[in-house]
C-alpha cells in the first residue's frame, strides 16, 4: 500500500499576554536590566516573581531585587538549537540561582562547548541591546564572575506579544486517500456502511454510529440538493474567500450526509433550502487531491427539491 | 449519592479587553468573590477543578499548571475540564460529582477565558489541507442550523430580535455583564448588520475576558446553598448520517435524565427560571424544545408570549446569558452560578421574585457537548 497523501499544515499566531501587576514589573524591570523577584510568605525569594504563593495563595507584594549575576543549578546541553530557542549555536538550557534569589531561573547558557559548564559554575546575565520587556531582554546568561551591566532607565511595559507557530504534516487516512485520488481524477468516492448502509461522502474510517468499517466504495455524481447555508458578510483573520459568501451544505445525490461548499452563480437572497445544485471544477491542470478541484457549486435549473427529501439531513 | 450545594459563587466584571490583569488575576478576581460569597478560607477548600475552552484560545498548553497558585491548587487534587463550549458547566457536573460520591467534603471549581489574548474566529477556522475552506467560526457553523429551525417551525423572523433585545435589557440589571443595553429594542436589532446571514450582528454574543467561579460543598457554610437536585452530560459525534442539528439526540437525552434525577414531571411548570446558553438568539426557542420545556416546533411561541422575560412563565437568562456576556470556557459555569444565585436569592436587580428551582445549561462544540444541572432552594 502507497503512503497516505500528506501536506503541511502551519498554524501560528501572535497571542498577547496582558502581564498584571506582578509579571508586567518583573518585565519592565528587565528593560531596566533590573532582576527583580517577590517575597513569599515562608521568606524565600522567587525569580521570576509569582503573583500568587505557592503555599497560602495569597497574593504577593514584596518585591524584592537581587543580582543579573547567579550560580548554575543543573543544565542540559543543546547540541542542536530548534527554531525560536534562544541561541542558533550549540548552548545549555540551565537553572540559574541568582545571587540574592531562593529559586532557579530557566535560562540559556551561552558556553560554548559542554565541558565548560558545569553545576556550581558563575554565571551573569548577557542583556540585549533593544530591550523590550520580555524574558529574551536577557539574551542568554555567559560564564563569568564580573558583575553584568549596569541598569538603565526605560518605560514600563503592561502587555508582551508572544508568537506561536506550529509545523505538523497533516496525514490522510487510509480511507480519505482514496477519495482524494479519485478526486485528482475528477471522481467523487463515497463508502457505504455495511450495517445501516448510510452512505458517506467524504467517507469516513469507521461509521460513526455503528462503528464499522466501511467498505463497500460507491461512485457519486457531481449533482446535489442545498440542505441549508448561511450568507458570510463578516471578515476574519485568516479567511481565504473574501466575503460575502454563501457557504452551503450539499447533499449530493445518493450520499445521506452533506458536506459544506461554496455556491456562487446566484445572489444570495435568491439561494433557497432545497435548490438544486451542479459542481462546477476548476481547470483539470489545476486538480490536486482537494476538495477545492471543485471550485463551487451552482444551481443546476432543476426545480427545487421537496423538502422531505432532505429533511432528515439537516 | 450524598446532597451536595452551591454555598458561594463569584464572577469577575467582564469586558472585551481586561488587560489590567494577568489569567491568573482574571481568575482570582472570580475566586475570591466566590470564597467570600461562601465564607471560607483557602484550608476549607480539598479540591479545585478548572475549566477551559480549548487551549488554541489562548495558546497556552495546559493553562491549570501554571495556574496552580492562583487557583490554590498546590498541594491539592487539581483536574482540568474540557468539553468545549460546554466546559463551563461540565467543571460545575466534575466539581459536584466530587463531592456528592463523598471523595471531597468541599471543592472549588473555577473556569475562564481571556480572548483578548487571542482571536477565537482565527482559532475555530483553521483550514485543514484537503478541504474545502469555507469555515467561518461559530457563527458560520451555527448559522445553516439556525436557519434549518426557522424553516421546520415555521418561526416568524422577528423572534430572534425579540430574545436578543430582552437578554440585553436583562445584561442591563447585571452588574457583571459585558454589554449593558438598557434601550436596545427588538427593532434596533433587526437594522443591525446581517453578518451570517440569518443571524444578525445583535443577534450574536460578544468576545469576552472573564472568569467564574462556585464553591460547592455538602454542608452550608454561609447559611446560603443552592442544593444540586439533578446534574447531566450527554454528547455525540459533530457529524453523522441523519444527525439533527437543530434538536440534537445528545441534547434530548441529557434533558431526560436530568429532569428524571430532579424528579420534575413538567418542566415549564416546576422550573422558575432558566440560565440556558444562548450565545446565538435563535438558540433560546431551539433549546427551549431540546430541554422539554415545550413541544417541538413550539418554542418560539413561549418567546414571542413575553413568557421568557422575568415576571413571564419561564424567565430565562435573566442574568443577560451568553449574549450580553461570553468568556467561552467560562460561559457555562456562568450558567450555573447564575441558577445557583437565583434559587439563594442573591441575584440582586435581575433576581426571579421567590425562584425557587433553576436551571443551568451549557452547550459546545458543534452542538455536541451538553451539560446542565437543577438546583433548589430545599435540601433534597
Amino acid at each position: 500500500m502507497t503512503r497516505p497523501l500528506s501536506a503541511p499544515l502551519d498554524v501560528g499566531f501572535d497571542y498577547t499576554r496582558s502581564l498584571g501587576p506582578t509579571l508586567g514589573r518583573f518585565l519592565s524591570d528587565l528593560r531596566r536590566r533590573r532582576v527583580t523577584g517577590i517575597r513569599g510568605s515562608d521568606g524565600r525569594v522567587h525569580v521570576p516573581p509569582l503573583e500568587y504563593d505557592p503555599v497560602t495563595a495569597e497574593r504577593l507584594h514584596e518585591f524584592v531585587d537581587v543580582a543579573a549575576t547567579g550560580v548554575v543549578r543543573g543544565w542540559s546541553w543543546i547540541p542542536e538549537p530548534l527554531e525560536g530557542q534562544p541561541l542558533d549555536r550549540p548552548f545549555a538550557w540551565a537553572l540559574v540561582q541568582l545571587d540574592g534569589a531562593d529559586t532557579s531561573l530557566l535560562h540559556a547558557v551561552d558556553a560554548g562547548s559542554p565541558d565548560q559548564i558545569s553545576t556550581g559554575a558563575r554565571v551573569r546575565a548577557r542583556w540585549r541591546g533593544e530591550r523590550v520587556g520580555a524574558i529574551t531582554d536577557i539574551e542568554c546568561f555567559e560564564l563569568s564572575d564580573e558583575p553584568a551591566e549596569e541598569p538603565a532607565d526605560a518605560d514600563d511595559v503592561t502587555m508582551v506579544t508572544t508568537p506561536v507557530n506550529l509545523h505538523y504534516t497533516h496525514s490522510a487516512s487510509p480511507t480519505e486517500d482514496p477519495f482524494l485520488r479519485g478526486l485528482m481524477e475528477g471522481r467523487l468516492i463515497a463508502q457505504r456502511c455495511p450495517s445501516c448502509e448510510k452512505v458517506y461522502f467524504p467517507p469516513r474510517p469507521a461509521c460513526p454510529t455503528d462503528g464499522v468499517p466501511t467498505t463497500d466504495q460507491i461512485e457519486l455524481t457531481d449533482r446535489g440538493t442545498i440542505t441549508t447555508f448561511c450568507v458570510v458578510n463578516v471578515p476574519f483573520l485568516g479567511q481565504r474567500i473574501p466575503p460575502p459568501y454563501v457557504s452551503a451544505y450539499v447533499l449530493l445525490d445518493g450520499a445521506d450526509i452533506p458536506f459544506l461548499h461554496l455556491l456562487l452563480g446566484v445572489a444570495p437572497e435568491d439561494v433557497r433550502m432545497g435548490m438544486r445544485v451542479e459542481a462546477v471544477w476548476k481547470p483539470r491542470e489545476e486538480w490536486g487531491p482537494t476538495m477545492q478541484n471543485i471550485d463551487h457549486f451552482k444551481p443546476s435549473g432543476e426545480p427545487d427539491a421537496p423538502f422531505d427529501s432532505y429533511s432528515q439531513h439537516l | 449519592m450524598r446532597p451536595a450545594a452551591v454555598v458561594g459563587t463569584g464572577q469577575t466584571h467582564h469586558a472585551a479587553k481586561r488587560l489590567d490583569v494577568s489569567m491568573a488575576g482574571l481568575c482570582r478576581e472570580a475566586i475570591d468573590r466566590a470564597m467570600a460569597d461562601a465564607g471560607v478560607d483557602w484550608s476549607d477548600i480539598d479540591a479545585v477543578v478548572l475549566g477551559k475552552a480549548p487551549d488554541l484560545f489562548e495558546g497556552v498548553m495546559m493553562p491549570e499548571l501554571f495556574l496552580a497558585d492562583a487557583l490554590g491548587a498546590v498541594g491539592k487534587p487539581l483536574l482540568r475540564v474540557h468539553t468545549a463550549g460546554s466546559v463551563g458547566g461540565s467543571t460545575g457536573n466534575v466539581a459536584a460529582s466530587l463531592v456528592q460520591s463523598g471523595v471531597h467534603d468541599r471543592v472549588l471549581a473555577v473556569a475562564f477565558e481571556k480572548q483578548s489574548e487571542s482571536n477565537a474566529m482565527w482559532a475555530l477556522s483553521v483550514p485543514t489541507p484537503f478541504t474545502m475552506p469555507v469555515h467561518a467560526g461559530a457563527g458560520g457553523y451555527f448559522a445553516p442550523h439556525v436557519r434549518s429551525y426557522i424553516r421546520r417551525s415555521a418561526a416568524p423572523e422577528h423572534i430572534g430580535a425579540m430574545v436578543a433585545a430582552k437578554d440585553r435589557r436583562n445584561g442591563s440589571k447585571n452588574p457583571y455583564a459585558h454589554l449593558k443595553q438598557p434601550d436596545i429594542t427588538v427593532e434596533s436589532v433587526q437594522a443591525s448588520t446581517m453578518l451570517w446571514d440569518p443571524i444578525r450582528y445583535d443577534e450574536t454574543c460578544p468576545s469576552s475576558d472573564g472568569a467564574c467561579a462556585v464553591v460547592i460543598s455538602s454542608e452550608p457554610t454561609s447559611g446560603q446553598a443552592a442544593w444540586i437536585r439533578a446534574t447531566a452530560m450527554r454528547t455525540e459525534p459533530t457529524t453523522f448520517a441523519g444527525r439533527d442539528q437543530v434538536n440534537p439526540q445528545a441534547g434530548q437525552d441529557a434533558a431526560r435524565a436530568l429532569w428524571k434525577q430532579a424528579g420534575i414531571t413538567d418542566p415549564l411548570s416546576e422550573v422558575d427560571a432558566a440560565e440556558i446558553y444562548v450565545p446565538f438568539s435563535w438558540f433560546e426557542p431551539m433549546w427551549l424544545e431540546n430541554l422539554g420545556f415545550t413541544d417541538i416546533g413550539q418554542g418560539w411561541k413561549l418567546t414571542e408570549a413575553g413568557e421568557t422575560e422575568i415576571g413571564g412563565r419561564l424567565p430565562v437568562n435573566p442574568s443577560g446569558g451568553v449574549l450580553s456576556s461570553n468568556p467561552i470556557g467560562a460561559s457555562g459555569l456562568l450558567r450555573f452560578a447564575e441558577a445557583a444565585m437565583q434559587v439563594m436569592g442573591t441575584a440582586g436587580d435581575h433576581q426571579v421574585d421567590g425562584a425557587r428551582v433553576a436551571l443551568g445549561h451549557a452547550y459546545g462544540g458543534g452542538s455536541q457537548f451538553f451539560a446542565m444541572w437543577v438546583v433548589g432552594s430545599e435540601k433534597p
